[in-house]
């Protein structure tokens, strides 16, 4: 179905979860460290990262980093539910969801199909509107997933990508937090809308002039985000 | 500082009174028994003087020779006898050396005692001035050795000005002693006060700081008085409170540790056994016999001890007061009815949600502490549960009723107590036991300045228990709790 590389340092959790995703049908690549994992993504071998945070020696924070910054490769943290501050900085540092261990193999299951989905599926609303839209010095280009900023190419993780697109889709309306994460997430009452605002801010880090004072995606106070408008 | 109207007055008050009429009691009785002695002594000493000098002069006076005398006999001797400070007046029988003046200056008792042949003295005072008045007859001196009285009388006049001024003088100096022994009295009183007042007012500064919390308050020791005393009782009272406390303090910080780490511990093998529970219950019917119940009833002791360790690192993070808000505008009825879809709870579940009733939140304890109400409904009430919004400018609230038998009064109080349950033969019943708790909790963790979010629990008169919910609509974000990252998570690999 999909091949998901899971990293996580404690054996019998490696093990529980590689045997529940394989039964699931999908292939789990599974390593005991984030230098193991960066190692293993060398050879592209992965759809779908499934990280813990808490790792010995580079730590997953790290790993998100460095993974985030080679590509767009969907990341699934995995965290101690522990502290609010690990989900908080595992979001900041580019994750696309996050799973609070204990984790039901069933849960883990159905959002990494949702990042899949996301991240491998056509635009939601191709419609009737053009596939290339400019706005100001973005273009954003529907069809072909390509994002630039005064021609120059910008990479965005899937989940930037699809909040980008969620909320240009409909200039000028403000979607809620909630709206949002049923839209972009999938899910909706477990939903914390702190997911929703770690992706806002890295995506503004990435497609506006200055982040403190943006102009593409803005900060509706009180009811939620708006494209625009300009 | 003192109101006039208080009574008793303060300690200062009571002291200065105190010296003060101590020091106006000891004054006069001094002062003044020496005035009135000092007084008697000078006047019998003028007074005394005064006649013996008189009788000396009369009898050294010319014989009289002639009875009755004449008007210049009178006058010849009131001359002589008449002195600088002195006036000296002669009478017979209604005629005297200066008739004007006899009315006028001799009292008539004095006048009719002297007839009767006594020495006699009286102080008078004329136009201010203070005299005595000594009067006498001269006696006659008989062939035969005997005297009878003349009927010539004598009167003199002596001033007791310079007496006067004396007694005036030894009074001032009575009054100034007791001003000064007043002054004195107030000074002494203040001194006393403040070195009284000074260690009681620190004392009860110490005394209020210690019942703030400040346990290493201590009193400076001075001398070796009662005060001295006291502060040093105290100051051994709050060393041994302060011992006592802080060893509480670190056996409730220990407990409080070892929950969350032995929560956090679990939470490693939890997590592999709650990943295959899926494959157990899928593979549980294809088990033979007892292997296929052993596996449904692993996997359900699984998710039950995952919610029971899920629900015991809520109540640390609580108890830690590392729980911290993550606040939003939220649509409230949008809200409620998620977390009824969410758990598929929207059929049996009355709503009754007035629209656009929007409050800045947090979304996810909202949805806990209403899970957990609604879900305590339905398994231990009866239908219909139903679940109000009513909005206030300031607050929402939310209640959630049933029609069942309502809360037994006696368990009402503890309701909100941690792995309290009503039912002792439901203990081995679903949840956990602190999902109330819990609730609680997030429900206080919503606050607007000082006014925190309520849960609680009643009866509904009409029947039913009613959990009533109320929320400040527009929560403030909580000075940021510090996370003690090490404290909390010390256990994880």
């Amino acid at each position: 179905m999909s091949r998901v590389l899971l990293i996580e340092d404690h054996q019998t959790v490696r093990d529980g979860l590689q045997l529940a995703l394989t039964r699931q049908g999908h292939t789990v690549d599974a390593v005991a460290t984030g230098e193991q994992g960066l190692a293993r993504l060398g050879t592209d071998t992965a759809d779908v990262v499934v990280l813990d945070l808490m790792l010995p020696g580079m730590d997953g924070f790290e790993v998100c980093r460095r993974i985030r910054s080679a590509g767009d490769l969907p990341i699934i943290m995995l965290t101690a539910r522990n502290d609010d501050i690990d989900v908080v900085a595992g979001l900041e540092a580019g994750a696309d969801d996050y799973v609070v261990k204990p984790v039901q193999a069933r849960v883990l299951e159905a959002r990494i199909r949702a990042v899949l989905r996301r991240t491998g599926g056509e635009p939601r609303r191709p419609g009737p509107e053009p596939t290339v839209q400019r706005y100001g010095a973005l273009t954003i280009d529907r069809s072909a997933l390509v994002i630039s900023k005064a021609g120059v190419p910008i990479g965005l993780a899937p989940t930037e990508l699809r909040l980008l697109l969620e909320l240009s889709g409909t200039p000028g309306r403000v979607l809620s937090r909630q709206q949002l994460l049923e839209a972009v997430w999938e899910h909706g009452y477990l939903g914390d809308s702190r997911l929703v605002d770690a992706c806002v801010q890295r995506l503004r880090a990435k497609i506006e002039d200055d982040s403190a004072a943006p102009v593409y995606v803005q900060t509706v106070r009180g009811f939620g985000y708006r494209f625009g408008p300009l | 500082m003192l109101s006039p109207l208080r009574w008793p007055p303060g300690l200062r008050v009571r002291l200065l009174l105190a010296f003060v009429s101590l020091g106006l009691t000891t004054t006069a009785v001094v002062a003044g028994a020496g005035y009135v002695r000092a007084r008697n002594v000078i006047l019998q000493t003028a007074q005394d003087a005064a006649v013996v000098t008189l009788k000396e002069q009369i009898t050294q006076l010319a014989p009289i020779r002639t009875l009755p005398p004449s008007q210049a006999d009178l006058d010849a001797i009131a001359a002589e006898l008449s002195g600088r400070d002195d006036t000296a007046i002669a009478a017979y029988q209604g005629r005297s050396s200066a008739p004007d003046q006899v009315s006028a200056v001799l009292p008539p008792e004095l006048r009719s005692a002297v007839g009767s042949g006594r020495v006699v003295w009286q102080r008078q005072t004329a136009q201010g001035f203070p005299y005595l008045v000594i009067g006498t007859q001269v006696m006659l001196s008989l062939p035969d050795g005997t005297a009878r009285p003349s009927g010539l009388e004598i009167y003199r006049l002596h001033s007791l000005e310079a007496e006067q001024r004396s007694i005036d003088r030894l009074a001032a100096s009575a009054w100034s002693t007791g001003a000064l022994s007043l002054a004195l009295a107030v000074v002494l009183a203040l001194l006393a006060a403040r070195g009284v007042l000074r260690p009681v007012r620190e004392l009860d500064r110490a005394a209020r700081r210690l019942g703030d919390g400040d346990l290493s308050t201590r009193l400076a020791v001075r001398g070796s008085d009662e005060l001295a005393r006291v502060a040093d009782t105290f100051n051994h009272t709050a060393q041994r409170l302060e011992r006592q406390v802080g060893e509480l303090r670190r056996m409730e910080a220990d407990a409080r540790r070892f929950v969350a780490d032995v929560s956090h511990e679990l939470r490693t093998p939890l997590a592999a056994m709650t990943a295959v529970t899926d494959v157990l219950d899928e593979e549980a019917p294809r088990l033979p016999g007892d292997a296929g119940r052993a596996a449904r009833l692993v996997s359900q002791e699984t998710q039950s001890l995952t919610r029971l360790v899920d629900d015991l690192i809520e109540v640390s993070r609580f108890d830690s007061g590392t729980a911290a808000l993550a606040l939003d505008d939220v649509d409230v009825p949008s809200a409620v009815r998620a977390t009824l879809r969410a758990r598929g709870w929207t059929e049996r579940v009355v709503a009754d949600l007035p629209p656009d009733t929007r409050a800045r939140l947090d979304p996810r304890r909202l949805d806990v502490i209403l899970a957990n109400l609604v879900g305590n409904a339905l398994r231990h009430g009866a239908p219909p549960v139903t679940v109000r919004l009513r909005a206030e400018p300031d607050w929402i609230v939310l209640t959630v009723g049933d029609r069942g038998p309502g809360l037994d009064p006696l368990v009402l109080p503890h309701v909100f107590d941690r792995f309290y349950k009503a039912d002792s033969a439901r203990s081995r019943s679903e949840g956990s036991g602190l999902g109330l708790a819990i609730a609680w909790e997030n429900a206080r963790l919503h606050r607007t300045g000082a006014e925190r979010g309520s849960l609680v629990a009643g009866n509904d008169p009409a029947g039913g228990a009613v959990f009533t919910l109320r929320l400040p609509r527009r929560c403030t974000d909580p000075a940021p709790a510090v996370a003690d990252r090490t404290g909390s998570d010390g256990g994880r690999p």
